[in-house]
């Protein structure tokens, strides 16, 4: 008789409350900024304040004869530590060195020019102060576009056109198919640099043990394994002698997927002093020095057949990278492109993109990273489709997608989508908002001359990074689940969670398997000597890609969870669920933590068995994710005050599997939330200088707690054979799906006035102004 | 130059020397050991710094710690009381009203105000009322349910 080990209960599926609040709660939680040490100093930066400059002299002697001011390192004293790390390749890249502190030239408000460090706080922000830089300053350039035209300021002198790489790729015939085009529309759209303003900035403390050579980093970051390799490399240490602890994170959004010239400045700086320092980015510096999000400007073609049928895209896309390349900055452009064609049957497809340096802050990944823009840009090209063929928005999408029979679905920007059955969930929204009633509900409310309109937009999303072939540093992810002697279980991910849930969702998946108690179960993550070798959390991988691991680790100890029952009990016809083993002849039952006690104990061993209950697995993913859904938005736009009103915001994900669904809400209402800052208060503005004119929480809008609309969510569920719990990435799909529906909702409320398009964000001055003037910009 | 305070901070009694340009944020957080209110910005828009003082919300940040000389303190640390969560630190549990927590403190204490204000708020007030407090992973959906819940459970 087989001797499966079957679920006796499930919790997966389940709206239960995490695990991880009690401490967040009470205010017992340690963030970055909590950490004491005994002789700790405090570290502060001093920044450029032009966008180009040559630096002639700094002077750090008034700050260093400071009472309390123990160093100041300047860029000449780090010629030792290596350069930021770019981790994306691309065919002809130019990667500018990236020191960690400036030397002879500044390249961006912001850049690091030299550190001061103190015994208190307040002294180090002081010391900053009384260094005197005597700099030259040069012109600075900070609109992509202009960066292109000829005689634009050299951002570095040495790549006078501003040109860090260019990048093509192409799919099927797409010169005929605009040729045999019976419409042809086209359309600029920008989708603005963003700030992703984690509530928590980034902080770091390093602590220097130089009797054994180790150095300790706590830092708020998303990749902590990665972070201790490349940080080791610049700093000329041995890896297994630096640890990296990656304390409570308090948002991350991508700007924490990263390796910033902090993270080994303060290394060094400990290494120098001989004591702990810490340095807490303070929110000015967040907005000046922490990657940007976005910054495209795409330039989009669409050609079709007067029924409606799609059949070519062309997009030149123009990426505003910054003065240097963060860790993945020249990479984001690219997932736009592969994602260009959206969910819909564009068999011929051709991109350029030129990858422009500014005086600015690198961009890199932001929630989403690329694929908002790739989705906002086609979603808004297929509603200026509509509006040309004066086709309803819905109807011309239903008729694009491919069936249900196509999947796998191959691309023609050659990825491979995995499942789907994109209908269902427009279909599911559509009907949730009443759309027939609601089209003629606004019809009547236009007639009335109120300006009320309805957006729609669909969106698939590449998630679960990834394929290791397809992702810079690997694209696995890591478990280990440990039964201890007592019975206890200890669940050890290579992600690294900042506010998800995985330590939940997690222990929800192993007490399914082990059939034990949520309670019993620990889900530890984000130190790297405790933790095996992880990818991170980012890209809406971590329940996608670590989820599986998890479960193949526990797949192996519970088949070394069998051995031991059928060696204790004496039988080979065991069944082992609910946290124990049964005899199935007999009906005599040995508990999990008796078998565990055993296992340690090991007076006697199963046959090739070795002691102990543990296992690792590391899960190598077959393919992306490919979630998808669809969401509607009904806005009004004062005529009086230009302000946007959101009636009903609808989305509707298909992530498959859900573990659970009070989670999937809320990654599902951050991500709106972020994309509607996007859609309609949020940008970053550097003036001609290259100043940053939006430097502060003053001058950035955020959503706020009044200004979000409710948001009904809906699922629909299309069985994946992505990975064995059936689960896909959902913490980006919010984000992705969001600006698009604002904007095409706001263009359809103003379309009778002769608008076409509008780019982000929607201010009410901006539409004030186009309400006034007759829809003419 | 320093200057002697003496104030309560969750019932109980503190002194300390203080240099007067020291803010109350990092008095109770780096003199006191109180980490729970944090810092999100320095210039009075997160609102994650934010604790009670004499009873009513106040971002500390934006204050000195010598202008909380003799005032009574309540920080998150102040609110469960013999293991006992505050009903609403259970309500923003039982509400997924958090994610990354960074906020969380601040957005607690603001809500326990306000509902001492306005015990029995529309959904449009309880957003109003949050105004000053920035939350950047939850959209603010879970947090007003759990404002709301909490109120209900209070009124029941
Ligand atoms: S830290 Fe006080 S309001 Fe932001
Ligand atoms: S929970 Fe992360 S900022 Fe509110």
């Amino acid at each position: 008789m087989a001797t499966t080990i079957t679920k006796t209960e499930t919790l997966v599926g389940k709206r239960i409350r995490r695990k991880e609040d009690p401490r967040l709660i009470t205010g017992t939680a340690t963030y970055v900024d909590d950490i004491q040490m005994p002789g700790m100093h405090h570290a502060c930066i001093l920044r450029s304040p032009h966008g180009a400059a040559r630096i002639r002299s700094i002077n750090i002697k008034p700050a260093i004869n400071q009472a309390g001011v123990v160093a100041v390192f300047i860029g000449k004293d780090i010629e030792a530590v290596g350069p930021v790390p770019c981790g994306a390749s691309l065919p002809g890249l130019r990667v500018p060195a990236h020191s960690i502190l400036a030397k002879d030239r500044v390249y961006y408000v912001g850049h690091p020019v030299a550190v001061a460090v103190a015994t208190d706080r307040y002294i180090a922000r002081d010391a900053i102060d009384l260094i005197e830089v005597d700099y030259e300053p040069l012109q600075a350039v900070s609109d992509p576009e202009k960066a292109l035209e000829p005689g634009a300021p050299a951002v570095h002198p040495e790549w006078p056109d501003n040109t860090a790489f260019t990048f093509h790729q192409e799919g099927g015939e797409p010169e005929k198919a605009f040729k045999e085009a019976e419409v042809v529309v086209k359309q600029r759209i920008t989708s603005q640099r963003l700030v992703p303003t984690s509530i928590e900035t980034r902080g770091v403390v390093a602590d220097y043990r130089s009797a054994e050579k180790n150095l300790t980093l706590y830092s708020s970051t998303q990749i902590p394994h990665l972070l201790r390799t490349l940080v080791a490399q610049m700093l000329g240490l041995a890896e297994n002698r630096m640890r990296v602890i990656t304390p409570e994170v308090g948002g991350g959004f991508g700007s924490k997927l990263n390796v910033y010239a902090e993270e080994a400045l303060m290394g060094f700086v400990a290494m120098k002093i001989g004591k702990p320092v810490k340095w807490i980015e303070s929110r000015r510096e967040n907005f000046l020095c922490t990657i940007h999000g976005r910054g495209h400007v795409d330039y989009y073609e669409i050609a079709a057949r007067r029924d409606g049928t799609v059949l070519g895209l062309r997009l030149k896309l123009i990426q505003d990278l910054g003065a240097y390349h963060q860790l993945l900055t020249p990479a984001i452009p690219t997932l736009s492109v592969l994602m260009m064609p959206g969910l819909y049957k564009f068999r011929n497809v051709i991109a350029d993109i030129v990858g422009v340096f500014t005086n600015c802050v690198p961009t890199d990944a932001y929630r989403g990273a690329g694929r908002p823009e790739a989705t906002h840009g086609i979603e808004r090209m297929m509603d200026l489709l509509a509006l040309e063929l004066k086709m309803d928005p819905a109807e011309l999408r239903l008729k694009n997608f491919p069936g249900k029979g196509e999947f796998p679905y191959l691309t023609a920007t050659g990825l491979s989508y995995d499942s789907g059955d994109y209908a269902a969930p427009l279909k599911k929204a559509l009907d949730m908002v009443d759309y027939h009633k609601l089209r003629n509900a606004q019809r009547d409310a236009k007639a009335k001359g109120r300006l009320m309109g309805i957006g729609i937009s669909t969106y698939g999303e590449i998630c679960a990074f990834g394929p290791s072939p397809a992702t810079p540093a690997g694209g696995w992810e890591s478990a280990t689940v440990k039964i201890e002697p007592s019975g206890k279980v200890t669940v050890l991910t290579g992600t690294s969670p900042h506010g998800q849930g995985e330590e939940t969702t997690f222990a929800q998946i192993a007490a399914d398997e082990l059939g034990v108690s949520m309670d019993d179960i620990i889900v530890l993550h984000g130190d790297t000597s405790i933790v095996q070798y992880g990818i991170g959390t980012f890209g809406s991988r971590s329940t996608a890609v670590g989820g599986p691991a998890l479960y193949y680790a526990l797949q192996d100890l519970k088949a070394k969870i069998k051995k031991f029952g059928e060696m204790l009990l004496e039988s080979d016809d065991v069944t082992c669920s609910g946290g124990q083993c049964i005899c199935n002849k007999t009906g005599k039952t040995i508990e999990f933590a008796q078998i565990a006690a055993a296992s340690y104990r090991a007076m006697k061993l199963p046959p090739n068995t070795e002691p102990g209950l543990m296992a690792t697995h590391f899960w190598e993913p077959p393919n992306f994710a490919f979630p998808f859904g669809a969401h509607i938005v009904v806005s009004e736009v004062d005529r009086d005050t230009g302000q946007v009103e959101i009636q009903r915001y609808v989305a509707v994900d298909d992530c498959v599997n859900i573990i659970n669904p009070l989670l999937v809400d809320g990654q599902i209402h951050g991500g709106v939330a972020q994309g509607l800052g996007q859609a309609l208060c949020e940008q970053a503005v550097y003036d001609e200088n290259a100043q940053l004119i939006t430097g502060e929480l003053m001058d950035y809008a955020l959503p706020k707690a009044s200004t979000m609309p409710y948001i009904e969510t809906g699922h629909t569920i299309t069985p994946s054979p992505v990975n064995p719990l059936g689960v896909k990435g959902v913490g980006e799909a919010g984000t992705i799906g969001c600006s698009p529906a604002v904007v095409n909702s706001v263009v359809d409320a103003l379309s009778h006035l002769g608008v076409r398009h509008i780019d982000m964000p929607l201010t009410s001055e901006k539409l004030w102004k186009l309400v006034r003037q007759g829809g003419q910009a | 130059m320093t200057r002697k305070i003496t104030l309560k901070i969750n019932g109980k009694s503190y002194s300390h020397e203080v240099e007067p340009r020291l803010l109350l944020i990092h008095y109770l957080r780096e003199v006191v050991g109180f980490t729970g209110p944090h810092i999100g910005c320095e210039t009075s828009i997160c609102g994650a710094c934010t604790v009670e003082l004499d009873g009513k919300a106040v971002k500390s940040c934006t204050m000195f710690a010598v202008q909380a000389d003799g005032r009574n303190v309540t920080t998150i640390e102040g609110l469960a009381t013999d293991g006992r969560l505050h009903p609403m630190q259970e309500a923003f549990w039982n509400e997924h009203a958090l994610q990354c927590g960074f906020c969380t403190p601040g957005m607690i204490m603001t809500s326990k105000e306000l509902l001492e204000r306005s015990p029995h708020p529309t959904d449009d007030e309880i957003r109003h009322g949050l105004e000053g407090n920035l939350c950047r992973c939850t959209g603010y959906q879970h947090i007003v349910n759990a404002v709301r819940a909490a109120a209900a459970k209070a009124g029941a």
